[in-house]
């Protein structure tokens, strides 16, 4: 009755590499994000309506919007990523492709890897797209938005990073919400702080450098350990759900 | 008799403070279907989803191929086929879209390949139908189409009848022993009445379990 299971059984070679199997995560995570158009607005639609209520709110003087201007696109970009958080393994979660996500046979913090750089290339690379309009607006100068941008290009993926933990961990939770942004805010503080002072330095003429090296350590730092934090913890929001 | 591809030995979990089941321990051989039975709450998929991988809750030891699954983790799930009950299917995609997601980490399928299968399961002429647009019954059949090009010899199913009609009922049944004449081994929890020749049953839910 057993004759085949030898030729079932053999040690099968997956013939698929991490990498491909990383490029199908990302290439489904994209095309998914397209069809459903309103969920990739939603947090670009957010950062512009902060930055453009902002003067009406608070004061629309030159001088006021200037010094402060890189703070507002900061925030608002931060508090966007922190959004579109809850989306990033949620409804994977609700159908059942993140069981089948875990249950390849790859580096699982490889593949979380490539659904994170797909979450930042949906929401944070549009920010830092439309940043220079939104910079126009708040009457920053020439230098200080290209430095802005460079911190926002650089600081935007630390986000999702270390988003993806928060992500991962509140996953099976009902109410995750609050508790992802109880999390996460205390870890995105370091990152916000040097972005706005490497703009402010800028601005006042100092030099960048320092501050620029310090952020891509930060991306250094993300992009090497969040992934093993994101996989740990969709283990174990696995494991209890 | 050929050896266990997966050997259960004293499993014990708990679940919210209420044990699901101990001592239990079973062997899944090339060659068979065994079926998970227990009413419902008794930890049925608790049990699969343990198997699989995916609920690190648990004590005692799981074999894979007679070594400690923990230490051959991508061997184990390279040759282990997961459904469970939320099909893993996105509403977003296309049948053949979500096929191809589904294969892409495990080993390389051609679209022809993938488009047989679906037609397999009933579904020729859906293929670029988003499956949102499919009733619930063709979704869990998109995911069923991977059985069609399963090479994993150890199949694990969580109530795979699940909205299914007769005659794909019927169409199931027949693949599942096919698969154990061939000589994988597929373990399956259903509430539907499955009555296979020579399938193996692990009761859950009688205080003690029964071995097998």
């Amino acid at each position: 009755m057993n004759v085949k299971v030898d030729a079932v059984l053999k040690p099968v070679e997956t013939g698929v590499g991490p990498v491909q199997a990383m490029i199908a995560v990302f290439s489904r995570d994209v095309r998914v994000a397209f069809r459903q158009r309103q969920d990739l607005l939603n947090p670009l639609l957010f950062f512009v309506m902060v930055v453009t209520l902002f003067p009406l709110g608070v004061s629309p003087e030159v001088e006021f919007l200037r010094q402060s201007g890189a703070g507002i696109l900061w925030v608002a970009a931060l508090l966007s990523v922190l959004l579109s958080l809850d989306h990033l393994f949620r409804h994977d979660f609700d159908d059942g492709t993140l069981e089948q996500l875990v249950l390849q046979p790859q580096p699982l913090f490889l593949l979380v890897l490539a659904k994170t750089v797909a979450h930042w290339m949906l929401t944070g690379l549009p920010l830092v797209l439309l940043a220079p309009i939104l910079g126009i607006m708040v009457h920053l100068e020439g230098n200080s938005i290209a430095i802005l941008c460079l911190t926002l290009l650089i600081g935007t993926p630390v986000l999702s990073l270390i988003g993806a933990i928060g992500a991962a961990l509140t996953l099976g939770l009902r109410s995750a919400g609050v508790l992802l942004s109880l999390l996460i805010i205390p870890l995105y503080i370091p990152v916000l702080i040097f972005g706005t002072g490497t703009v402010a330095a800028a601005s006042e003429g100092a030099p960048v450098a320092g501050y620029l090296a310090l952020m891509g350590a930060f991306l250094v730092l993300a992009l090497t350990l969040a992934p093993f934090a994101s996989a740990a913890a969709l283990r174990i929001s696995m494991s209890n759900s | 008799m050929s050896e266990p591809l997966l050997q259960a030995i004293n499993l014990e979990c708990e679940r919210d403070e209420r044990l699901l089941f101990q001592n239990l321990s079973f062997s899944i051989l090339p060659g068979t279907v065994t079926r998970v039975e227990g009413p419902n709450g008794t930890g049925k998929t608790t049990l699969l989803r343990i198997l699989a991988g995916l609920n690190d809750a648990w004590s005692g030891d799981l074999l894979w191929c007679g070594e400690p699954r923990s230490r051959q983790r991508e061997s184990f799930l390279r040759n282990t086929l997961y459904l469970g009950h939320r099909p893993g299917i996105k509403p977003l995609l296309t049948p053949m879209e979500n096929l191809r997601a589904l294969m892409a980490g495990r080993r390389p399928v051609s679209d022809k390949l993938l488009s047989q299968a679906l037609a397999g399961t009933g579904l020729a002429g859906f293929e670029n139908t988003p499956c949102r647009n499919l009733s619930a019954g063709q979704q869990r059949r998109v995911a069923l189409a991977r059985l069609l090009i399963a090479d994993e010899p150890l199949w694990l199913l969580d109530e795979v009848f699940t909205a299914i009609d007769a005659s794909g009922v019927q169409a199931i049944e027949a693949l599942l022993q096919q698969r154990a004449a061939e000589g994988g081994a597929v373990l399956v929890t259903t509430h539907h009445d499955l009555q296979l020749p020579g399938m193996n049953r692990i009761t859950l839910g009688q205080g003690q379990n029964h071995e097998c």
